[in-house]
């Protein structure tokens, strides 16, 4: 196997043993980005010289006198990772998939960022985007359209569709998107990987782009779900930069990962599954469900009745706060001026504050967030009879590039699936659950109620040992 | 004029914090280059998030509980979204429907009550510099703690108006929360007039006028009442033309005396108010509240009407100790020496207000210890003294008539004379003791 | 509920070309006709969420931080004058 088709936890085994240096590994996945990023267009920016400098660096650190306290100290010492291109990064421009962005560079960075830098990370790049994360397909970025590594004719997903491909096409071992109604689950579905949207405020929003500020959780693609602990493990944590940030946790996500999930209750919600789901979606479901109930859960049916009017709350509630969010970019301090927006943003930015203005804030905004309320409990009240819920993440198969560009609507529709966690600010966790007749990847989501993500690891870690689709490769 | 002033008060107080309202910038700019005191928070950079200034809260709650304002329980942030260039954000982050404090009051002399709507937190605005075609901006001042206090239309003259802002002044300045200065920016005034007829019902308020001028720009006490007085002028020959003012902000234009109209708004502005998303809710329970107002110093009425009862001061002496924070310490530091010395309250009023002490120059025990000497200087004996007296009378007939014809200042010179026998002696006894003898 | 879109651009600060103006209506009024449905639920005595933490009482210490030096916070500007920012004068004074 090549060095970067590894996962987190064998490259850093092969690190700490010696097998190779991060020099080699960091290589090894700029070439698979030299190869591969120009028909995949998964790169904004390629930080070249910058990634082998922090390689050298952590090659040198692990050799040094108190190496064994380096790698104890420092989970990703050496490991080259990508960051969305809506994280801060100093010195490095940051574009958010815009051109309104296209020459901004920072003066500062990410909390996040900073946090997988001082664990030793190698930032190896800043990934192609939907523009402001205003998507659910990847084409939509100003920078071309990212395509799907299982065949390219097909949307990658989105709106982290560049993070999404990066590690799909074994470029970087892990990268770093947000999830506002579906951005990471989606893409991570639709790419045969994990990804992990975490419970909304347990990840520091400071230095990330902000979307729509009461729904964008932090969060990131893996191969395997024990990857993502340990990648949530970095990035978990209160921020004194960010008040809506949860106390930090108090556990090692990785640490109960093989406890096994005999005996849990995981509830399928029916309004997820008697939407129109596509017939293959459909048999990999219940296929997962059967490998659960193998493995000693037990399934059990609940209802969540507003699941039906997730996207309309949603999108009364986000694009209201888009359009409060992007108000700063008049291209004075930074960027250029408003006329560089894209017709995906100028559509949610009006519609936005066409909810929130006078005469129509009762019907629309303060609606929505009563809506709110009852999707939100919907959960709470499923989460007193079952400890985790499952279900598809997306209805349809990958869809083509170009299919549902021209409607707006559907491509909302696509969010279906997602949006109520998101509403709801509870984590969900996308996992491989297999492949179409065409060999495009299917994912399920796991759900749990708010910091439950050590469940969700349990239980997608389990059914990924059992499974190991993981292991499939796209043919690049 | 047969129109009675309808006039409300608009003022943003600056706290003097050491930091901004939700960043860690200082408040303390001045003199620095533009665009030095900045972050991405208040700098409005992409991915920058608010965090509240704990302190600034506080003494935004205690400046309500000053007014004799209800402390909201459960309060929040809101954004106000519009577009400015000195509104890096594109919003500010303000209070709307659940300000800290409402429903306040404070009085005035004349015995009214003026009501205080509302008091709460926002953050100000950059500085735009106008040159020609072009704004310059300076973002130093952008997130400032600015605390609003917003009065019903309840005054009714440009010398209520000054009174008011005189004690809210005054009121902020003990709490030692702000500066308060016209001058400097840190106290800003924004009156909104209109007239009503002047109807023999003078107590129902609910029939306002159906429009009101706000004015802005008024940057000293002395154009308050200019500019109010103005602006009844102007709006009371437009009533009396049988029309009505247009609802529009005006400025006060220094140079020309007037208020100017600004740009007339087709239509009010719509601020698409919500609730702050990224900064959870305040929740202020009863015991927070009573112990914000333990700490909060003694405030200018009760210290008053405590100068007048306990330390038996008039109201004349009491006012202008309480005036500022400092000399009333000061005045009370005196006091309390004084008391172990038998100097009373009164003298020590006496010697501060007439002999205009400047309190940065004498210590209070240095003070006290000036009026013992100078009461040691008072006591010439009253025998030894009518002895001398009688003595230079005898010699100085010339002077003793001119003094009985009418020529009293030539008593200076016989009191110079009788110095010359008790050099130390108080020149205020010794003119009494003349004055009795030369009757 | 139709949408003025000209009276929305111009609120969000967006200039709009008359052929813009007619597409963007189009569409925005479909996802309109979408959101409607949110009509049908009764959310009489709902209390609205904004805010799903449950945090509440998060605040910062008085304490100064060290701020971006005048070059940092200018790097990304187009046009600055001795250290200001420029923009073109508005109308409004």
């Amino acid at each position: 196997m090549k060095l970067n088709e590894l996962t987190i936890k064998q490259a850093r085994e092969g690190l700490k043993s010696k097998k190779f240096s991060s020099v080699e590994l960091t290589k090894t996945c700029l070439e698979q980005i030299k190869k591969h990023n120009p028909s995949l267009n998964a790169f904004i920016t390629i930080t070249e010289k910058e990634a082998i400098d922090q390689a050298k660096a952590a090659d040198n650190l692990s050799s040094q006198g108190d190496a064994l306290r380096s790698w104890e100290a420092k989970p990703l010492l050496g490991i080259p990772i990508a960051l969305k291109d809506l994280f801060s990064t100093k010195g490095i421009k940051t574009t958010a998939g815009s051109k309104v962005l296209e020459n901004y560079v920072p003066e500062y960075d990410a909390a996040v960022v900073k946090k997988l830098k001082d664990a030793g990370a190698v930032i190896i790049g800043k990934t192609n985007l939907d523009a402001w994360a205003h998507g659910s397909s990847g084409e939509n970025s100003d920078f071309g359209p990212t395509k799907n590594p299982w065949n390219k004719e097909f949307v990658p997903g989105g709106s982290s569709s560049g993070s999404a491909v990066s590690v799909s096409s074994d470029m970087c071992l892990a990268a770093t998107g947000t999830d506002t109604g579906g951005s990471i689950r989606l893409p991570a579905s639709f790419n045969n990987l994990v990804g992990l949207k975490p419970t909304y405020g347990s990840v520091s929003r400071y230095g990330i782009i902000a979307m729509a500020s009461s729904l964008d959780s932090i969060g990131h693609f893996t191969k395997t779900v024990e990857d993502s602990a340990l990648f949530f493990n970095i990035t978990a944590g209160k921020d004194s930069m960010d008040a809506t940030t949860l106390p930090n946790p108090t556990e090692d996500f990785t640490k109960n990962i093989n406890k096994g999930i005999k005996e849990l209750k995981i509830g399928v919600p029916k309004e997820f599954i008697s939407t129109d789901l596509d017939k293959e979606v459909k048999e990999k479901f219940e296929q997962s469900l059967q490998t659960l109930e193998n493995l000693g859960a037990k399934i059990v049916p609940v209802s969540l009745p507003y699941t039906e009017y997730g996207i309309a709350a949603y999108y009364i509630i986000q694009p209201s706060e888009v359009s409060s969010n992007l108000a700063r970019y008049d291209g004075v301090r930074f960027g250029n001026d408003r006329s560089n927006f894209g017709d995906e943003a100028k559509r949610r930015i009006m519609l936005g504050t066409f909810t929130l203005s006078s005469g129509y804030y009762d019907a629309y905004y303060k609606k929505a967030m009563q809506v709110r309320t009852l999707i939100k409990k919907d959960f709470d009240i499923a989460f007193e009879k079952v400890d985790a819920l499952i279900s598809p993440v997306s209805a349809t198969l990958p869809w083509k590039i170009g299919e549902k560009i021209n409607d707006s609507l559907k491509m909302y529709l696509s969010d279906s699936l997602t949006v109520t966690t998101s509403i709801a600010g509870i984590p969900s966790l996308s996992v491989p659950a297999g492949f179409s007749d065409n060999n495009l990847p299917i994912g399920i989501q796991i759900m749990g109620k708010q910091l439950s993500e050590n469940l969700l690891f349990q239980i997608g870690n389990a059914f990924e040992k059992e499974t190991n689709y993981f292991k499939q490769k796209p043919n690049l | 004029m047969n129109y009675k002033p309808v006039i409300g008060l608009e003022v943003h107080v600056e706290l003097k914090t050491k930091s901004k309202m939700f960043c860690g910038c200082k408040t303390e700019y001045f003199g620095e280059k533009p665009n030095s005191n900045t972050c991405p928070v208040c700098l409005g950079l992409p991915g920058a998030l608010p965090v509240p200034n704990k302190k600034a809260i506080e003494w935004c709650i205690m400046i309500g509980l000053a007014l004799n304002c209800e402390i909201t329980q459960f309060s929040k942030f809101d954004r106000k979204n519009y577009f400015y260039p000195d509104l890096a954000k594109g919003y500010q982050i303000s209070q709307y429907d659940k300000p800290f404090c409402q429903k306040g009051f404070i009085e005035l002399s004349n015995g009214k009550s003026i009501g205080i709507t509302r008091v709460h937190m926002e953050e100000d605005t950059a500085k735009l510099t106008h040159q020609g075609e072009s704004s310059l901006i300076d973002f130093n001042r952008s997130g400032v703690p600015l605390v609003e206090i917003v009065t019903e239309p309840d005054f009714e003259s440009p010398e209520e108006v000054i009174e008011y802002l005189k004690k809210l002044q005054q009121i902020v300045r003990y709490l030692n929360v702000s500066d308060a200065d016209m001058e400097k920016g840190n106290m800003r005034l924004e009156p909104n007039i209109s007239l009503r007829k002047n109807t023999t019902n003078t107590t129902n308020k609910q029939i306002l006028p159906s429009y009101k001028v706000e004015v802005k720009n008024i940057n000293s006490f002395r154009f308050v009442d200019k500019s109010i007085e103005f602006e009844i002028k102007r709006q009371t020959e437009i009533l009396n033309d049988g029309k009505t003012p247009v609802q529009e902000t005006r400025g006060w234009d220094e140079n020309k005396q007037k208020t100017v109209s600004q740009r007339i708004k087709e239509e009010a502005q719509d601020y698409r108010y919500f609730p702050e998303p990224d900064i959870p809710p305040i929740r202020l329970p009863e015991t927070q509240i009573s112990n914000l107002k333990s700490r909060m110093p003694e405030l200018p009425s009760l210290k008053f009407a405590r100068f007048k009862k306990s330390l038996e001061l008039s109201d004349y002496d009491a006012e202008i100790l309480i005036r500022d924070n400092e000399v009333s310490n000061y005045f009370e530091e005196a006091v309390n020496i004084g008391r172990t010395q038998e100097i009373n309250p009164k003298q020590i009023a006496n010697i501060m207000i007439n002999k205009k002490i400047n309190i940065k120059n004498i210590t209070p025990k240095e003070l006290i210890k000036n009026i013992i000497g100078s009461k040691q200087t008072n006591a010439i004996d009253e025998k030894k003294l009518k002895e001398i007296i009688s003595q230079i009378l005898k010699d100085n007939v010339k002077a003793v008539t001119d003094y009985k014809s009418g020529k009293i200042q030539v008593i200076g010179f016989l009191i110079g004379k009788v110095k010359q026998h008790f050099p130390k002696g108080d020149t205020n006894q010794i003119k009494s003791a003349l004055e009795k003898q030369l009757k | 509920m139709k949408i003025d879109i000209a009276h929305v651009a111009k609120l969000a600060n967006l200039f709009l070309k008359p052929e813009e103006e007619k597409k963007f209506e189009e569409q925005l009024n479909q996802t309109l006709d979408y959101v409607k449905r949110l009509e049908e639920i009764d959310t009489k005595n709902v209390e609205p969420t904004s805010q799903v933490t449950g945090l509440e009482n998060v605040t910062r210490e008085d304490k100064i931080l060290p701020a971006l030096s005048q070059n940092e916070a200018l790097s990304n500007t187009k046009s600055q004058q001795n250290g200001s920012f420029i923009v073109k004068t508005i109308l409004a004074e």
